[in-house]
């Protein structure tokens, strides 16, 4: 039993980092359709904004994010605003591919102006307190980044819910032409949305990079592709299934390999598609997705 | 008709994401396109050795390293009057740590250049392809850091200066069972890597003949960077010490996980921990590696006056710290030099005949070789303590 705490805590932890970078993912997707494949690399794009602010201008970590999450939003926004943007209108195949395109800009970018090779983040998660409760040896930072997660996401539907902003993005993810024939301002909440996202991978990134304290330019990709996954099995578009699928990503590929022999661990990676093609082929929405009638 | 076309949106973005996680995985490796050549010199006088080194390209780390440690070490006979009395003249090509250029390369050394020995190649792939070449042609060869052992199974004229992959698990399990004392081992490698898979084999090898238990044996793919789940299982398996034969990049993750998990045995690894604790790995935290040990070419604290006085004249040719790859191209190259002194000509059965027998005192240690060509040699047992590399044992390869 202490076992199964032990991995389950575990797999919250990751789970959360998903959750946080998939809201990205499903809210953009909600409101244009677009799948911003360059998400990951916003959170990449984080890790290096706090990676420099604490070496070069010496700042403490807390102060070091906040000031990243300001950096992370513009860059979020300013990539809507180039690239996005006047695809609009434009097959959503056209958008997608720009999206790689960006993605691949930005890392490409980044391998060029601060190498490929991996920097270390000066603050590491074990550097912190390790709590035990009877049986369980857990890392303060495990908790830290779970309740931090959980935070933002009861912050985030509050304001989707109560806020008027909020309720706008979710009108306009409804439906867009009709939310801009009754006055709302469309282009100024898909910013809204890009800097929402972008502000939530840069939390995700603050968290992640303590945990697995290296920085490359390619970091973002894999969490990118998780993430992903994660929005889709819990139904994209959907703000409650990201959290939902990130959660349950996390949770299926650490008890995968906490529990299946390590001569066939390899297999956990594989479980985690087969899963995703199941809920795709029994539920096409995602789980929480609604098939939605054609709208007239 | 809407179902249709979102449908075909969804196969175009499930295609299109595969494309993307083909292109994010080959990413990364941009080979810079320069060759550095020493002309041929043509004299009559001189001694013509041969080397092979990636320069460029993706292992052009290793490959400069062993370059300028076989450069070092000609300079100097040559500063000291030579061999056999005349100057030694080395012709190095940048074979980009590909085997086609490896070939080619080795052909022009032979056929253009007429070398009578050749140092090289670095890595293992081309080493092999460079090695059944020289086999045919009974070229003297030694490869200073080829640590598969396909490569002196070429012939009889191929040898090499380092240890083979199997010979540091296989150590590392004799060092559990006599140095440490302990009874339950586990293993945390990668499954997608050769050398991780070749040291895991050669450590559970060992465990079994000295009686120790293989409590857990966990493992990742190149790319994780959670290994809290594997570390948690280990913990929860009750081993009293993890051996880890990974690079230095996936080290550091570990060890650091494993604090997070209160997972507190010592670790074991093999020489992919040399570099553990440059700035750009271990960070501002300088003693999250401490307590890890691991096989090593060499230690930099061994007291060894021919090692320490290398060090120094490597700092000041190159101004950089010496790794072993360089210390392992500074050896090759004087036992080469050795065996053609011995040899007392640059025939190439004399070469070979002396190659065979030498007791050669290096840096990194001394080296005979044994049936194989693999060199019989000092293995030393690194301890890494308060945030630096000590040397904690030596052993002998045969062990």
């Amino acid at each position: 039993m202490t076992y199964f705490i032990l991995q389950f805590l575990n797999g919250l932890q990751i789970g959360a980092i998903y959750a946080l970078v998939a809201l990205g993912y499903t809210m953009v997707y909600g409101i244009i359709k677009l799948i911003n494949f360059a998400h990951g690399e916003i959170m990449m794009t984080a890790a290096y904004f706090i990676y420099f602010f604490m070496t070069l201008l010496d700042l403490p970590y807390f102060l070091a994010v906040i000031l990243a999450i300001v950096f992370s939003v513009v860059l979020g926004v300013l990539i809507e605003r180039i690239a996005y943007r006047r695809l609009r209108n434009a097959s959503r195949l056209s958008a997608l591919i720009t999206a790689i395109a960006v993605s691949l800009f930005l890392q490409t970018l980044y391998a060029i102006l601060f190498t490929p090779d991996p920097r270390a983040f000066p603050l590491t998660a074990s550097s912190f307190p390790v709590l035990e409760i009877g049986e369980i040896t857990l890392s303060s930072w495990t908790l830290i980044t779970i309740v931090v997660a959980v935070i933002v996401m009861i912050l985030l539907q509050l304001f989707v819910t109560r806020h008027k902003a909020g309720k706008a993005m979710l009108v306009v993810s409804e439906d867009l032409k009709g939310a801009y024939l009754m006055g709302i301002k469309v282009d100024r909440i898909v910013s809204m949305t890009f800097a929402i996202g972008s502000a939530l991978a840069a939390i995700a990134a603050a968290l992640y990079i303590v945990s697995y304290p290296q920085i490359t330019p390619y970091m973002g990709a894999l969490p990118g592709i998780k993430a992903f996954i994660a929005a889709v099995l819990g139904g994209i578009g959907l703000i409650p299934g990201a959290m939902l699928g990130g959660f349950l990503l996390g949770l299926v590929e650490t008890m995968t390999r906490a529990y299946i022999p390590s001569s066939v661990a390899q297999l956990s990676e594989g479980i985690v598609f087969v899963i995703l093609i199941l809920v795709l082929l029994l539920k096409p929405a995602g789980l929480l997705g609604k098939s939605e009638r054609e709208k007239v | 008709m809407r179902k249709s076309k979102s449908k075909r949106v969804f196969t175009a973005i499930l295609l299109v994401s595969l494309a993307i996680i083909m292109l994010l995985t080959s990413c990364g490796d941009a080979a810079e396109k320069e060759t550095e050549t020493t002309a041929p010199v043509v004299t009559g006088d001189k001694i013509k050795i041969g080397g092979l080194a990636p320069l460029t390209g993706n292992v052009s780390i290793y490959g400069i390293a062993v370059n300028n440690g076989v450069k070092l070490a000609i300079q100097e006979v040559n500063e000291n009057g030579g061999l056999l009395g005349k100057q030694i003249d080395y012709i190095v090509y940048d074979e980009k740590g590909e085997t086609v250029e490896a070939t080619n390369a080795y052909n022009r050394l032979v056929n253009d250049d007429k070398i009578v020995a050749l140092i090289g190649d670095v890595t293992s792939e081309p080493s092999i392809a460079v090695a059944q070449r020289a086999a045919r042609d009974n070229m003297p060869m030694i490869t200073a850091s080829g640590t598969s052992a396909d490569i002196t199974k070429q012939g009889e004229n191929v040898f090499r200066a380092c240890f083979i992959d199997e010979v540091q698990g296989d150590l590392m399990g004799a060092f559990v069972a006599n140095n440490l004392e302990l009874e339950k081992a586990a293993i945390l490698y990668n499954v997608s890597d050769n050398y991780s898979q070749g040291l895991t084999d050669a450590f559970v090898a060992r465990c079994e003949a000295e009686g120790i238990e293989i409590v857990a044996s966990e493992n990742y793919s190149s790319g994780d960077t959670d290994f809290k789940t594997q570390l948690t299982k280990i913990k929860t398996a009750g081993a009293e010490v993890l051996y880890v034969p990974n690079y230095y990049n996936d080290d550091i993750m570990i060890v650091r996980q494993a604090k997070q998990v209160g997972l507190d045995i010592p670790f074991l690894g093999g020489d992919g921990w040399d570099g553990v604790l440059s700035e750009n790995v271990i960070g501002t935290e300088k003693n999250d590696a401490d307590g890890a040990y691991f096989t090593n070419h060499y230690a930099p604290d061994d007291p060894n006056e021919q090692l320490q006085s290398f060090l120094t004249a490597y700092r000041e040719a190159y101004g950089m710290e010496a790794v072993s790859f360089a210390a392992l191209g500074y050896d090759a190259a004087h036992m080469m030099i050795q065996a053609i002194e011995e040899a007392g000509s640059t025939d190439s059965d004399a070469i070979i005949a002396a190659m065979k027998d030498i007791e050669y005192e290096g840096v990194t240690g001394s080296i005979t070789f044994d049936d194989n060509n693999n060199p019989i040699k000092t293995v030393s047992i690194i301890l890494v303590k308060d945030g630096e590399y000590t040397l904690f044992t030596k052993m002998q390869s045969d062990e």
